[in-house]
């Protein structure tokens, strides 16, 4: 059963290199985060120059992060226990074929579609996502891979079979036909329970994809990862709507 | 802790650490969101708490260092190798032992009862707590000791979720109080605390403030598992070691894993042999004291692979007892969701990370009569809230949800945001001699070093107490009419979390009363050899539901005024 709230997320053991394209794009990524955090650590250090007479941290974080932009945490070993936390890198192959990619894009976005709020998973990576954790030399990913492709070569051919196309090139209404024999385990026929395992793990994955990103984190309304120079605790109209007011 | 006490009395110290350097305030990624992560920062086997956990080649496995456990147990060694160690990442709940958990064996006639009382201590914790500093309040209730005044920081205000479990504690006699961790939540008072702490040593009074001062408040924001750049929380690598740096008395070799303490003709300590990892070779440093602070089971390690004709069952063990009478913390937990909180107004719950409230044992009266099938006390852990989303989340929810996906799965996790709550037990257990390390006679680590072999069974009392737990917890959730997501188990066996996964190992090398009964005496000091220190959980004789790290600290500086103390009077 999940913890949802609770730090430490059990997955499991280990192994190389990055894909040349993705390893650029993801190197892109991540010196747009350095100087991101770079920003948020200036914030912090006004904030608490605000709080505090003595000459605190502040600067030097500022100094700390933005270091990383031109070349990383020197003290880490950049290896996988010792991770250059600072400007990360993915160490492994990705795996999935294009037309992997399209079907499990096209996925995504039935499990969590575009809507006035947010945009659909698709659009913020989800399938990227899921490649590089499916492609990751840890016991428990390298299980996901084998049900995920399992999964995605069944839709296929379930969707042939049923409306003449892949996955890709049904209509919105073919594709929530097929997933709605298969969205839930506990009511699956029997011959779609592996088939439901397979969609339950996508959605899971799917979730954690997109609601981990700064869209994502928006859409639910998170306030947080800023400095505050107080903490007052709840709203008025929170306690009020829990009666404790 | 004992090398910034030392170095403060002018002693000069050498800190030989088996890990590498590390910088908390240049080091810690603070804002990183999971998307900026591997595997959206998800724990694996190289980092079993998350991509950003504070821990450098550690975790359950160190790499080239591994530990065997006897047949059919599954004990769990959590280590990390850096400067400053489990103190980077800890959780930073410090609670202090009450008078009764100095002296468990007098009240219940089970375990050993401690060679010191907690008026003993008390002066120590306050310091401690001062030092470090700790936010909570004074209650007054049973075996859950008040801090002297001006120690404390002042407590965060309760989140939504707390107020809300409050509520219904108070209706099931259960207190919710407070919580105390060492995270600042205002800037310390440098300069009164630096002169209560040193009065008559103007060095140390110097650093100490100007270590104080270099330290920021929370700014009730990041996870302080990450560490803390702006040295809000507690690590001894932004606490500890600047100011004792600072003393210039303070030489640091890192990357050096010590394997045995050398000893001359007399029996008495002369250094230890470390293995320079980078360079793979043997190194010695002498010494005319030796503390040992490598963590409890890995300073029994130590000793016991320091065997000699004098000492042929390893070094201080004449009793016998290094590495017998290892604890760790039971623990079990349950984790619901509250439809109250569904919806709720969006507003920052980030607050200090962990806990603001928790709840102390309250069954003493219980216990005392008999009432309950365990002798000892847990207190509890909680947490829930509208936090930032990370691997796993709205993973498995597919039973609330009755496999919703699309449009309608989006708007239920925007319903179900922020309502899951977990409640976790921290338990006491008794020692028993079916729990201990010894060396593996048939495996060494990738320095030459005999590794570690765990035994250990629980006792009734630890696996009833799990299930009390479990039981109380769904019954706190179900009155405050959430569902229970958890499995409450019937066995105590499936209940409780395996040995040594809250990472509270302690015993190993007990202080005692006696030399025959114990390895050390109250402190910290070698019965056998008395220019040997071991200071860190070693010398734990009980492991009350209090969580260790703050008695360490305090018995570590009371053990170290004593050194000083011995050292002035010409007797080490």
């Amino acid at each position: 059963m999940p913890d949802h709230d609770r730090e430490p997320e059990r997955a499991p053991d280990h192994g190389r290199e990055p894909d040349a394209a993705e390893g650029l794009t993801r190197r892109r990524a991540l010196q747009v985060l350095a100087a991101g955090a770079a920003g948020a650590a200036a914030i912090s250090a006004g904030a608490c120059a605000d709080g505090t007479e003595s000459g605190v941290p502040g600067a030097g974080d500022a100094t700390g992060f933005s270091g990383a932009t031109s070349g990383g945490n020197p003290r880490a070993a950049g290896t996988p226990t010792d991770p250059d936390m600072v400007s990360p890198i993915i160490w492994w192959d990705l795996v999935l074929t294009e037309d992997e990619l399209a079907t499990l894009a096209a996925l995504c976005d039935v499990i969590i579609p575009e809507d006035e709020h947010s945009p659909g998973a698709a659009a913020l990576g989800a399938h990227a996502f899921i490649d590089e954790w499916v492609s990751a030399p840890y016991d428990g990913n390298r299980e996901d891979l084998t049900r995920i492709r399992g999964g995605l070569v069944w839709l296929d051919i379930e969707s042939s079979g049923r409306f003449g196309g892949r996955f890709t090139e049904l209509t919105l209404d073919q594709k929530h036909a097929v997933c709605d024999d298969i969205c839930w385990v506990e009511n699956a026929a029997p011959e779609y329970q592996s088939a439901a395992r397979f969609f339950d793990r996508v959605r899971d994955l799917t979730s954690t994809a997109f609601w981990t990103t700064a869209e994502g984190m928006a859409d639910l309304g998170f306030v947080g990862n800023r400095p505050m120079p107080s903490f007052d605790g709840p709203p008025p109209e929170v306690l009020e709507r829990l009666g404790l007011a | 802790m004992a090398a910034y006490v030392l170095a403060c009395h002018g002693v000069r110290v050498l800190l030989l650490e088996a890990g590498r350097d590390y910088d908390p305030v240049s080091e810690t990624p603070m804002f990183q969101l999971p998307a900026d992560a591997p595997l959206r920062a998800a724990g694996t086997a190289d980092k079993p708490f998350g991509f950003y956990d504070a821990t450098v080649d550690g975790g359950w496995r160190v790499p080239g260092e591994p530990y065997t456990s006897a047949e059919g147990v599954n004990f769990m060694w959590w280590r990390s190798r850096m400067l400053g160690g489990r103190t980077n990442h800890w959780g930073r709940i410090s609670l202090r032992m009450g008078p009764y958990d100095f002296k468990p064996r007098s009240r219940d006639g089970l375990g050993f009862d401690w060679p010191m009382t907690y008026e003993d201590l008390a002066p120590w914790y306050d310091r401690t707590e001062a030092f470090a500093g700790v936010y909570g309040s004074n209650e007054g209730l049973e075996n859950t000791p008040d801090s002297s005044d001006g120690i404390l920081q002042p407590a965060p205000a309760p989140r939504a979720y707390e107020r809300l479990a409050g509520k219904t504690c108070d209706g099931l006699g259960i207190p919710v109080i407070p919580a105390h961790l060492a995270i600042l939540t205002e800037p310390q008072d440098a300069d009164r605390l630096s002169r209560m702490l040193w009065p008559n040593n103007e060095t140390a009074r110097r650093v100490t403030y100007d270590s104080m001062r270099s330290r920021a408040a929370c700014y009730w924001a990041t996870p302080c598992g990450r560490g803390c750049s702006i040295k809000a929380n507690f690590q001894s690598t932004t606490v500890c070691l600047p100011p004792a740096q600072a003393t210039g008395n303070l030489t640091t070799i890192t990357d050096a894993m010590v394997r045995e303490v050398t000893i001359d003709a007399r029996g008495r300590a002369t250094g230890v042999h470390y293995i320079d990892k980078k360079l793979r070779a043997d190194r010695h440093a002498s010494a005319p004291v030796v503390v040992l602070a490598a963590s409890a089971c890995e300073s029994a390690r130590i000793l016991l692979n320091s065997r000699s004709s004098l000492f042929p069952d390893g070094l201080a063990n004449g009793s016998g007892l290094v590495g017998k009478y290892v604890m760790d913390t039971v623990g079990a937990g349950v984790s619901g969701q509250i439809p109250a909180l569904e919806y709720l107004p969006r507003h920052a719950e980030e607050g200090a990370s962990a806990m603001h409230m928790y709840m102390p044992w309250w069954l003493y009266g219980e216990q005392a009569a008999g009432h309950l099938d365990f002798a000892r006390g847990y207190h509890i852990e909680f947490g829930g809230g509208q936090r930032m989303p990370g691997y796993g989340a709205f993973s498995g929810i597919e039973p609330l949800t009755e496999g919703a996906y699309g449009q309608r799965f989006k708007e239920e996790c925007r319903r179900y945001y922020g309502s899951f709550m977990y409640f976790d037990g921290r338990g006491e257990m008794i020692p028993n001699e079916d729990c201990y390390c010894e060396i593996d006679p048939e495996v060494v680590d990738q320095w030459g070093i005999p590794v570690l072999r765990f035994h250990w069974k629980w006792s009734d009392h630890e696996l009833n107490q799990a299930l009390h737990m479990q039981q109380t917890f769904a019954g706190i959730i179900e009155e405050m009419g959430g569902r229970v997501l958890s499995t409450v188990q019937t066995d105590g066996a499936r209940a409780i979390l395996a040995p040594g996964q809250i990472i509270h190992e302690v015993g190993g090398v007990r202080m005692g009363e006696r030399p025959d009964d114990s390895v050390l005496n109250q402190y910290s000091q070698s019965w056998e050899v008395p220019n040997l220190f071991v200071m860190d959980g070693g010398p734990f004789v009980s492991n009350a539901d209090k969580n260790p790290t703050l008695s360490i600290m305090a018995i570590a500086w009371r053990s170290s005024e004593y050194l000083v103390d011995q050292l002035r009077q010409g007797t080490l």
